[in-house]
């Protein structure tokens, strides 16, 4: 035994103490080491950070507000460039003009102002300005160089840079913005759901695992009752209930989603509590909290912690179900499962409207997915 | 015992062993040369991590995938290390056979007996479903299978340990190959058990002449078994020959260490007249077996019954059993952690009738070392906290200045270095574990403390280690002890007096010294035949095959 | 065996007893009714309605009035469907969906199982990197993206298939390819990960160490203890396949009964509901039974006791 100590060297050694207290591993830092080698894992973690950046600030920073309507814009394929076309720009200018119902002269486009004479007999009237700004690709309108028997003019306006890196979708909004809001609406779900599911299951399963015995085997009909209830049927009802209320709906589909969780957390703490550090702590007298606390809540945390990570894309895919069958999200708000709905419905004449929020849907799913694989396999290194 | 010739069958030279690992290449073996010659019993002894089953497996190609082997491992001449599964299976299973330390999981739970029996001879000999059936009863028959014609059909998980290992050397020796490789087989097995299935194996050789490569931990069974021997450690061979002279002039210190490390000496009496610590008379503990909720009626099993032990201060008794006996059930119904019926009294003061909660501040006079330093630790707590959680419990007033004090001052007692408290479980060895749970124990200056074999887990060198350093505490704090174990060794190493226990009830007790130099039941004789008689295998197998 | 499978059915008879109830009340708790339309009937032909469905009497009285006729067998009227009843819907729509969900669930047990056995014997080589990730694909690709994808590129780009209806086997090709992909991921993983701890047994060492050849040692002494799980699984999965999905008869226009319950549910169809609720639990007895006898017929260990 290389520990047992020389009496030489006394232990009051602080320098070597300190030193050994630092090399200290528990296990997760063990399961942490393990999970920062999985590359998987850990281009996961990287981008789920970042859609949780997207879902917090994005919309913040999109070009557009999610739910502004761009009646010109409408199904506008995803670009880089800004909007409006160059060979838009004239027709478009041409015919809000001929809406005021004025003569319109030759058009020039100079770099980002657009202007051309107008003639009318009414005479010019400031207001024809508005018909100008009233449209999507046009601000800043004045008139200039009024005649003086004030009916000639010019017509001067900035040509209205707008950019639809998602394109815009059938009532022309901007896609990028709306998806960007949907990550935040189905990430929030997700975790919302998943966090209710957590506190009930944990609890529910901790509480029937721990007494044992008839109260357990009462507790556990009950959920074997529940599980036979066909899922669906819950949730539509759910919905029926809390159409109104998206929040409410999805605390209560994570009261539903407690049910394997409360299986899991029952297992472990079955199997932790034969084991004999557990026994061993009641050979010192400890009281029931104090070994619940300190050794069976520590230990069933590895497990909570992957299904957690597993049950947050479950809930996601559930709420795009629902908005699938329209029972989600009520405009303008969306979420990425209602603009995966709609773009497929849209999907022959503006396929954007499908690929844009599904794969931003499935990036999310698969890390979320490889996420869990990976925590699962740093905290049972048994597995692999 | 057969004579030795000059016909190798396993040759093995320069064979290593490397397993790739999360920390990088991990070597288990390092080069060895190890010969084998026809009809003989070479052992490779080693304790745990020495790499003595790697290197078999190695030859065998049955390597973990992360294992790659290197060197020789020559059969008859033919290289086993990086051969073809194709050629390699033409060899194993019919010249070459093994047997596992794991009876219980080695046969496939899913068939019966008599398919996995005839699976080789029917691959390797060509026999049809009914020859290799009939020659399978037969050989159930040989390993000594009661009712053979009928077990044939069982499957695995309706046999016993023993009974299973038996069914592994039938099939073992289906197509009369020229090697066995045991590997431990013997280890998880209950020592009379043991000593059946030891002696069936040298009559096995001594009828058949097939060579024999027993990997142990155990020097007693080398000694009783092998002509030959190979000692290993970390990975390398230290030093081999013929047992008799290992055994007689060890070379190397570590050989030495390890047969110096066989538990000896005997326990200092207590002094005389000192009071009863504890006292459990007329114990009884019954459990239900099946039953449950909305379930059948239930069966009781008396896992205990009707026993009385009394232990005095600085006393230790020793209880001694086989699997099933009953004792670990004892020792945790006399520290009123199971419901019992009977008298328990502690210091004089009855504590048949006192629940949960009156035992609480008697639990620090009531302590219980586990058998496995490995689950009895709190994986995800550090040592220090460990040591400490009874004085949250005991001593709830002091600060965590003094507990750290404390928590130094138990390490330093049970020869742990004090730095080490801030590490979790998972880093030490088996036998620094085994000296934590003792810290926790001895931490709360208890009175009696319930030892659950443990020692059983550990290498006979750390063994050695442990019996001391209870005995240490015991006579510095004069505590009563309750040892119980299945090893008699140690029970003999650390007791006064020894309790022996079967099925639930003491079949015998007495002073140390008696029970051991003059059992009275045939139970203890046989358990104490099985532990210390120094005859060869290979001659009790031929006194018994003579009728003896 | 068959006193077994008897008791397994009177035992599941209180489950769908409790089952059926709480799914009664629970949806009868819903606000909103049958009738309720965007303008509102006229009272009297409310009231009439109302009668002629026994909507005037009791709760009690309509539950127990149903659970009499469900007895009998029968499932009652449609409220929305009038021309229908439950018993007529379920005639046409229930086999539908039973070809459709055993076809896919065949497929994907053929398919899954091999990609996870193969994955198993190339542990963490390229074919099992492969198997895995595509599990992961089929794991979190949502049908309701996989079915107009598949609709419009072989059903409307390259016209192989049709993109949507019901009749003929070109029909079914892309609805049970989008129902098997999810459980050929699942199916696919677990069995991969059976396989390969049944590859890490003793049992399978011992094999190995016996010569046998690795053919026996995969097929007779792996696949069959790597199996176990995915026969668990396939209890639940095999219910929720043969009733239906609601997403994939609505995109490709099948009539199934997979509709029914979302439909129902939404318009108060309070029979067709129940009727759905009923169908799926007796699906999922028989399936638990099935799986039961499938696994005790695996596993020795497992008797038919309990």
């Amino acid at each position: 035994m290389q520990m047992r100590i020389d009496p030489a060297a006394s232990s009051d050694d602080l320098a070597r103490e300190v030193a050994d207290a630092g090399a200290a591993r528990s296990l997760w830092q063990d399961a942490f080491i393990r999970l920062r080698r999985n590359k998987a894992a850990v281009a996961s973690a990287i981008v789920l950070a970042f859609f949780a950046f997207v879902a917090v600030f994005g919309p913040a920073l999109a070009p557009n507000p999610y739910d502004e309507v761009f009646p010109q814009y409408v199904r506008v394929p995803a670009s880089l460039e800004a909007y409006p076309r160059a060979d838009s720009i004239v027709p478009e200018f041409e015919s809000v003009l001929a809406r005021a119902r004025v003569d319109v002269g030759e058009i020039t486009l100079d770099g980002g102002t657009i202007s051309a004479p107008i003639v009318t007999d009414r005479g010019i009237d400031p207001r024809f300005v508005r018909f100008v700004e009233r449209s999507d690709l046009f601000t800043n309108a004045r008139i200039e160089e009024v005649s003086p028997d004030e009916t000639r003019a010019v017509m001067v306006a900035d040509v209205k840079r707008t950019y639809f890196f998602f394109g815009t979708d059938a009532n022309g909004r901007d896609l990028f913005a709306r998806t960007m809001i949907g990550v935040r609406i189905s990430l929030a779900i997700g975790l919302l759901a998943s966090l209710t599911a957590l506190v009930i299951g944990v609890t529910y399963g901790a509480v029937a695992g721990f007494l044992g015995g008839r109260i357990d085997g009462v507790m556990m009909r009950f959920v074997d009752i529940l599980y036979s209830l066909p899922f669906i049927f819950f949730v539509i009802l759910l919905v029926v209930f809390f159409g109104g209320n998206f929040v409410l709906m999805f605390l209560a589909v994570g009261a539903i989603e407690w049910l394997d969780m409360a299986r899991i957390v029952r297992g472990q703490t079955i199997s932790l509590k034969r084991q004999e550090f557990v026994q061993a702590a009641e050979a010192l007298g400890v009281k029931p909290g104090g070994i619940v606390r300190r050794h069976i809540v520590p230990n069933t945390l590895g497990p909570v912690v992957v299904y957690l990570t597993l049950l947050v894309p479950k809930v996601i895919l559930l709420e795009s179900f629902l908005s699938f069958l329209g029972l989600g999200v009520q405009e303008p708000l969306t979420s990425l499962g209602v603009l995966i709905s709609e773009g497929a419905a849209n999907m022959q004449g503006a396929t954007w409207m499908l690929i844009f929020p599904a794969i931003t849907l499935i990036v999310i799913l698969f890390a979320l997915n490889f996420l869990g694989d990976g925590l699962r396999d740093a905290l049972d290194p048994r597995d692999r | 015992m057969n004579a030795m010739t000059n016909d190798p069958v396993l040759t093995v030279r320069g064979l290593k062993v490397a397993f790739e690992t999360n920390d990088g290449l991990v070597e288990a073996v390092r080069g060895i040369d190890l010969d084998v010659h026809r009809g003989e019993t070479v052992a490779i002894v080693g304790e745990s991590g020495s790499g003595k089953s790697q290197s078999m497996m190695a030859a065998m190609g049955l390597l973990a995938s992360n294992g790659r082997a290197s060197g020789q491992a020559l059969y008859r001449g033919q290289d086993l290390v990086g051969m073809r599964e194709r050629d390699l299976n033409r060899i194993r299973g019919d010249k070459i056979t093994m047997i596992f330390q794991e009876p219980m999981t080695s046969l496939d739970p899913l068939y019966r007996i008599g398919r996995q029996l005839a699976e080789p001879m029917i691959h390797h000999r060509g026999l049809s479903r009914r020859e290799a059936r009939e020659k399978g009863i037969a050989l159930l028959e040989r390993v000594g299978i009661p009712d053979p014609q009928r077990r044939i059909d069982s499957y695995p998980h309706e046999l016993s340990g023993g009974q299973r290992q038996r069914v592994m050397i039938a099939m073992a020796l289906a197509n009369d190959p020229d090697l066995l490789i045991a590997d431990e087989p013997t280890t998880a097995l209950d020592v009379t058990v043991q000593a059946q299935i030891l002696t069936l194996l040298a009559d096995l050789q001594r009828e058949r002449g097939m060579a024999i490569v027993f990997i142990t931990h155990d020097l007693g069974i080398v000694r009783r078994f092998a002509s030959r021997v190979y000692v290993m450690r970390r990975g390398e061979v230290v030093e081999s020959g013929a047992t008799r002279e290992v055994f007689a002039n060890p070379s190397h210190p570590y050989t030495r260490m390890l047969i110096d490390a066989e538990p000896a000496g005997a326990k200092e009496p207590p002094p005389a007249g000192a009071p009863l610590a504890l006292t459990g008379e007329n114990v009884r503990v019954s459990f239900d077996i099946g039953g449950g909720f909305l379930k059948g009626p239930s069966v009781a099993l008396r896992a205990v019954d009707d026993v009385t032990v009394r232990v005095r201060e600085g006393e230790t008794i020793g209880i001694v059993g086989e699997s099933g006996s009953g004792k670990s059930t004892l020792g945790r119904a006399l520290l009123r952690l199971l419901p019992s019926e009977g008298r328990v009294v502690f210091m004089g003061r009855d504590i048949s009738m006192a629940d949960k909660a009156a035992m609480r501040p008697l639990r620090k006079e009531l302590q219980l070392v586990f058998q496995d330093p490995f689950g009895s630790l709190s994986p995800r707590m550090t040592v220090g906290q460990i040591v400490t959680e009874g004085l949250l419990v005991h001593e709830p007033g002091i600060s965590g200045r003094e507990r750290d004090r404390r928590a130094v001052e138990a390490l330093r007692e049970v020869d742990l270095d004090p730095a080490m408290r801030n590490r979790y479980p998972h880093e030490f060895s088996g036998g620094q574990r085994q000296r934590i749970a003792i810290a926790r124990a001895v931490i709360l200056k208890p009175r009696v403390v319930v030892l659950d074999e443990p020692t059983s887990a550990l290498d006979r060198s750390v063994q050695k280690q442990i019996v001391e350093l209870l005995r240490d505490i015991q006579s510095r704090y004069g505590l009563a002890y309750l040892f119980i174990s299945h090893d008699l060794a140690v029970v003999r190493a650390m007791s006064d007096h020894v309790v022996v226990m079967k099925t639930g009830r003491v079949v015998e007790e007495g002073p140390t010294a008696a029970i051991f130099d003059r059992p009275a039941s045939e139970y203890t004789k046989s358990l104490m035949h099985a532990a210390f008689s120094q005859e060869d295998f290979h001659v009790e197998a031929m006194r018994v095959a003579q009728g003896g | 065996m068959l006193g077994f499978v008897l008791r397994r059915l009177a035992g599941a008879i209180p489950t769908i007893f409790i089952v059926v109830t709480l799914a009664y009340f629970m949806i009868r708790a819903a606000p909103g009714g049958p009738f309720d339309l965007e303008r509102p009937l006229d009272p009297l032909i409310m009231e009439n309605l109302n009668a002629a469905f026994n909507l005037d009497k009791p709760l009690w009285q309509q539950y127990l009035l149903y659970l009499g006729n469900l007895l009998q067998g029968d499932f009652g009227p449609s409220f929305t469907r009038r021309d229908f009843s439950v018993a007529d819907l379920f005639a046409v729509g229930l086999p539908v969906s039973v070809t459709l969900g055993g076809l896919a669930l065949l497929l994907a047990l053929v398919v899954g199982a091999s990609l996870g056995v193969l994955a198993a014997l190339r542990q963490n080589k390229g074919a099992d990197y492969a198997v895995v990730g595509i599990a992961t694909f089929g794991i979190t690709i949502p049908n309701f993206v996989v079915a107009p994808i598949l609709s419009l590129l072989f059903g409307v780009w390259m016209g192989w298939l049709p993109a949507g209806g019901w009749g003929t086997p070109a029909h079914m090709v892309l609805p049970v390819v989008t129902l098997a992909l999810p459980q050929i991921a699942i199916i696919a993983r677990l069995t991969r990960g059976a396989t390969i701890e049944a590859l890490r047994s003793n049992h399978v060492r011992t094999a190995r160490a016996y010569g046998l050849p690795t053919r026996v040692v995969v097929i007779t002494h792996t696949l069959r203890a790597a199996i176990l799980p995915v026969v668990s699984y396939l209890g639940p999965a095999a219910a929720a396949l043969l009733t239906g999905s609601v997403v994939v008869e609505t995109i490709f226009g099948i009539p199934g009964i997979g509709r029914y319950f979302v439909q129902g549910a939404l318009a108060r169809d309070y029979t067709l509901v129940m009727g759905t609720v009923v169908v799926i639990a007796i699906f999922v007895v028989i399936f638990n039974l099935l799986v039961d006898i499938a696994y005790a017929l695996l596993d020795p260990r497992v008797r038919y006791e309990r």
